[in-house]
């Protein structure tokens, strides 16, 4: 597993204690998990994707994502209706273990409350966070 | 030292039953038909199921190919922590095959039924006193289903008194059907925490336990292999709050003449009678999860129950308060056969020693290899030892690696992985049907290990080498599922 | 004792090695006050030819012991079981295994059940079986736990009175505490379930309906997958008897969502009900759904076939409390008997062993009918049917046990309580014409 200090962290995406990253493109925000959930979960044989259209509150569970001997709730970053899911996902469930942050995002949201994502951590409060 | 029994040797290569099919071919000799033939509406038949077509020597070989890429406890030693795998005898196969068991319809009737419905009620009465309680029901299939019973006899048990409650209380060292099973039954789980000692501590059950909670699951002696030292007090606790106590008796081979859990408070255990009881586990199943209970709790009991009238027995199934039922017929009456005829071979104190002596064996590989492996509790255990793998950590070996190289040498691995509450657990339960000699070999073995690890750390992440397979690529098993031919 | 293999000096060097003086101080972290003070109350320990005597003795207590002509079905079959089958099956390395946690010393285990797999699938024409369930009862009782779960809407399940009694009562056990209901669906006066009755009801998970059902009767499983897309529900079949597979059309041909199913005609003895094989079938699409073990298929490092328990995620002991179902053991060594017989009556045997049940079925009912039997339904069957019989049956009954040790059918009373003098008959391979003819002239 990883260090600390060699986790790829983006500095353009907020993160929650849960290891979910929340980045706003436009009016919707993009949901996915970081290098450090990926990692830890080790090969990711599949991701339990919501429909497009459900709505959650923030903290919500939304999904789930299985490594062979685990499993691992998603939860929500931020409230909002689902309007995409990452269909790749189905048959390429290693994109989120290959590429958190692009091609292995998991879902993108509408908020019903951009304020939300204020509340999230940036880099250096999340890596202070793991730090403990 | 004494040569391993891990060795290569003559095996052979066999395809998909189906790969070996040719048409025309039909292993089953037919019966004359001495009746006319009576088609059925063509509307209402279907194609022919698409079976593989074979002689009886094509089955015969195929089967025994197969069987010789298995391991089984005839074949070494299978110390598998929580699994209890002890030698299965071989007379209790003969006793269950007998004609008049084998053969038997469930619906023949209660007269003609006798000799089955007697070893039932015997068994069930052996059961009782060997645990300590008043009441058994043998109809749950397996553990698991015996534990859904026990928490179904405890909702109902609450809604008989008027009030259902919503939780239930499971330690770290449970087994992991234990939540399963609450859930079964509508309850929430609260996860309470082992002590420093690796065993429950009354006051954190008794800031747990309120009147909203159902009850608590404990298995005792519990996953680390440890008694749980304050039963009693914990159980008092939890009943002074109106709750019952479920007790998991996956592990009472440990404890066989030594504790009765209803003496200390148990309400409500399952039984594994393919384990403590001898019966052969069968590559998984069928088992048979008998259900002991207290006096006030045997309203609850499914049904059909089996009664004593006299001199002979008969089903009750006119039980206002009962869950219902759990199982089609019975349950799994061709294991209580096996487990019957065990308890008769062992008497009282057959099975007092083999209880003593599983304790005695685990100690005694738990002394020999706690300065080889790392023993996060030192302390006297009962039927299991848990180990991990920190010592090794810095040569870049699991515990898995470990377990893989046992393979080589001719052992089946301890549990690994389990309990959760270990990292890298590494869990032996050598049961007392293992001789000082094969245990001194499995000792031995686990210490040969130990210095490849430091030496020739190669040997371990490629074990194993001398199986039909090596290791198998379970990510792409998952990712996508081929779960037919 | 001869399981135990500890000689005196052995058990002397162990201790030494634990630092203990005896095996009771083994003990010492037990306190006191819940130690055991006096020994088990338990018969004398047995010789094994102690053993052989006492177990023969209560054998013979039942009338199994001398062999009897059974017209008895309803959930247990009376099939001829090849002798190479229990040969077969004993073989200690698939006995005396545990669940195939280790795959690399576990292949005989795991290709068996992965061809068992296969061959449920192929049996009953579905996506996915799985390694197995407990029996038919737990099987259909855990389907309809997966039609509430997917549906969370609903809080009901449908089930047909002609599913198997048993059946009901164990669906009703599971459902009861967490706060869902069984609605019974009633039959016609023609032996079929009544799926009109499903019309008019709110809040259905899924739809239960066993074929053959409990009548023997062939139900019509067009019209109630129909009716359950019609109303968004899962459509749930059940059996009892899985040689009728071998004639009759598949669940899957029609739709089925799930089958649950009991698969002690598949060479498994009757052993007065268990244990018997409870065979579990989705589509593809309820794979994460389903309860217990997968068998897959995989390569090792080598790039050799190989297989492994797969999707665990779905169970007790990765998902815990969110498990798919509790259940651990399966019934593993029957699901290999199961497969073992599947092979050796194979595609031409299947088909022969189904036909003859039905044609012994057929020509028993016949018979019964020209001794004074009323046949109540004229519907298609497999191998068992109802017929009413005449007054004073109930008393030739009970001589023919006696005298020659024949089951004629079943009494439907206890189970329906209008079916006053209705008896379910069974007729399978194993029965002779002799026989059949002989029951038809004893009851006349």
């Amino acid at each position: 597993m990883k260090e600390i200090n060699d986790l790829n962290l983006p500095e353009d995406v907020k993160y929650t204690k849960d290891h979910e990253w929340a980045k706003p493109e436009g009016d919707t925000v993009t949901i996915g998990i970081n290098d450090y959930a990926q990692d830890q979960l080790g090969e990711i044989v599949f991701v339990e994707l919501p429909e497009v259209g459900d709505s959650f509150s923030a903290e919500d569970e939304f999904g789930s994502v299985e490594s062979v001997k685990a499993v691992s709730e998603l939860y929500m970053p931020i409230s909002g209706e689902v309007v995409a899911v990452n269909e790749n996902l189905e048959d390429a469930p290693e994109l989120v273990n290959e590429d958190c942050y692009q091609g292995g995002w998991i879902i993108k949201v509408k908020p019903s409350d951009s304020a939300q994502m204020d509340a999230l951590m940036d880099k250096a409060a999340y890596l202070e966070m793991l730090k403990g | 030292m004494t040569r391993q029994p891990g060795t290569s040797g003559l095996i052979f290569n066999e395809p998909n039953v189906w790969d070996k099919s040719r048409e025309g071919r039909c292993a089953i000799s037919l019966p004359r038909a001495d009746v006319d033939r009576a088609p059925l509406d063509p509307a209402l038949t279907g194609d022919t199921p698409d079976l593989p077509q074979l002689s009886e020597l094509d089955v015969v070989r195929h089967y025994t190919r197969l069987s010789q890429w298995n391991f089984g406890v005839d074949s070494g030693m299978y110390p598998l922590g929580s699994c209890t795998m002890k030698y299965n005898p071989k007379t209790n196969e003969v006793q269950a095959a007998r004609q008049g068991f084998a053969g038997a319809h469930p619906l023949a009737g209660e007269a003609f039924s006798q000799g089955a419905l007697r070893l039932m009620y015997e068994l069930e009465q052996y059961l009782a006193e060997i645990t300590g309680f008043a009441g058994v029901t043998l109809q749950p299939a397996a553990g698991a289903h015996g534990e859904l019973a026990g928490m179904l006899i405890i909702h109902a048990y609450h809604a008989k008194q008027g009030r259902q409650r919503s939780k239930i209380i499971i330690p770290d060292t449970a087994h992991g059907t234990n939540p399963a099973s609450a859930t079964l039954c509508g309850y929430k789980s609260v996860n309470l925490k082992s002590g420093p000692k690796g065993i429950l501590e009354p006051d954190a059950v008794a800031a747990l336990m309120d009147e909203e909670t159902a009850g608590i699951m404990i298995t005792n002696p519990n996953t680390l292999g440890l008694f749980e030292e304050h039963i009693k007090e914990i159980c008092d606790i939890v009943h002074a709050k109106g709750g019952l106590v479920y007790g998991d008796g996956a592990n009472m081979n440990a404890i066989m003449g030594v504790v009765k859990p209803g003496d200390a408070g148990i309400d409500v255990l399952h039984l594994n009678l393919h384990k403590t009881f001898s019966t052969p586990h069968g590559g998984g199943g069928p088992g048979s999860g008998p259900v002991a209970v207290t006096e006030a709790l045997i309203p609850f009991l499914p049904i059909p129950r089996v009664e004593k009238q006299l001199d002979s027995f008969r089903f009750v199934t006119d039980c206002p308060d009962t869950i219902g039922r759990m199982h089609t017929f019975y349950g799994h009456f061709g294991v209580m056969i096996k487990a019957y005829a065990y308890i008769l071979s062992m008497g009282a104190q057959g099975l007092l020693d083999a209880s003593r002596l599983a304790v005695l064996n685990a100690n005694y590989i738990k002394e020999s290899l706690k300065d080889t492996l790392n023993l996060p509790y030192d302390r006297p255990c009962m039927h299991e030892c848990v180990f991990n793998d920190i010592r090794q950590k810095s040569y870049h070996i699991t515990t898995m690696d470990m377990a893989k190289r046992l393979l080589d040498y001719g052992f089946h691995p301890p549990t690994v992985y389990f309990p959760l509450v270990v990292e890298g657990a590494f869990m032996v339960e050598p049961t007392e049907t293992e001789s000082k000699d094969d245990i001194d070999q499995f000792i031995n073995a686990v210490k040969a290990i130990a210095k490849e690890a430091e030496s020739a750390p190669e040997k371990l992440t490629r074990a194993p080498v001398l199986p039909k397979v090596t290791r198998l690529d379970e990510v792409s098993a998952a990712r996508k599922p081929c779960l037919r031919g | 004792m001869r399981y135990l293999p500890h000689t005196q000096e052995d058990i002397k060097e162990m201790l030494a090695v634990i630092g203990r003086t005896s095996l009771d101080d083994l003990f010492d972290t037990i306190p006191d006050a819940v130690k055991t003070k006096t020994s088990l109350n338990l018969p004398d320990p047995l010789s094994e030819w102690d053993l052989n005597d006492h177990m023969e003795k209560l054998a013979s207590d039942n009338i199994a012991c001398k062999g009897y002509t059974c017209f008895i079905g309803a959930g247990s079959y009376d099939h001829h079981i090849p002798a190479i089958i229990p040969y077969l099956v004993s073989r200690s390395e698939f006995a005396t295994a545990y669940t195939p946690y280790q795959p690399e010393v576990s292949q005989g285990t795991l290709q068996g059940i992965y061809e068992f797999q296969t061959m449920v699938t192929d049996l009953l024409g579905m996506d996915i079986a799985t390694a197995s369930h407990y029996d038919c009862g737990t099987a259909l009782a855990e389907c309809a736990l997966i039609a509430l779960r997917k549906n969370k809407k609903a809080d009901k399940i449908a089930v047909s009175d002609l599913v198997h009694p048993s059946h009901r009562q164990i669906i009703d056990t599971y459902l009861k505490p967490s706060g869902y209901k069984m609605v019974t669906i009633g039959h016609t006066k023609e032996g079929l379930t009544d799926i009109s009755a499903l019309e008019a009801m709110d809040d259905i998970a899924g739809l239960a309906v066993q074929s053959p059902n409990f009548f023997g009767h062939i139900e019509d499983l067009a019209a109630c997958k129909k009716l359950a897309e019609s109303k968004k529900i899962l459509f749930i079949t059940s059996f009892t008897e899985a040689l009728a597979w071998g004639l009759l059309k598949n669940p899957g041909s029609f739709g089925a969502d799930l089958v649950a199913g009991e698969g002690q005609s598949l060479g498994i003895a009757k052993t007065f009900g268990g244990p018997g094989l409870g065979l579990l079938a989705g589509t593809a699409k309820l794979m994460r759904d389903l309860p217990g073990r997968l068998v897959g298929r995989t390569k090792d490092t080598n790039g050799e076939d190989g297989y492994v328990l797969t999707l665990s995620t779905r169970e007790q002991h990765i998902r815990r409390e969110k498990a798919s179902s509790n259940i651990c053991s399966n019934n593993g060594l029957n699901a290999m008997t199961a497969a073992m017989y599947l092979s050796t009556i194979g595609k031409i045997g299947i088909r022969e062993i189904a036909q003859l049940n039905h044609d012994k079925a057929v020509y028993l009912k016949s018979a019964l009918t020209a001794a004074g039997f009323e046949p109540v339904f004229d519907q298609p069957f497999f191998n068992e049917f109802v017929m009413k019989a005449p007054k004073n049956f109930k008393q030739k009954r009970a001589e023919l046990i006696d005298r020659h040790c024949m089951f004629a059918g079943l009494d439907l009373e206890p189970f329906y309580p209008q079916l006053t003098d209705h008896y379910l008959f069974c007729a399978t391979e194993k029965v002779s014409r002799q026989q059949m003819d002989q029951l038809a002239k004893e009851v006349a």
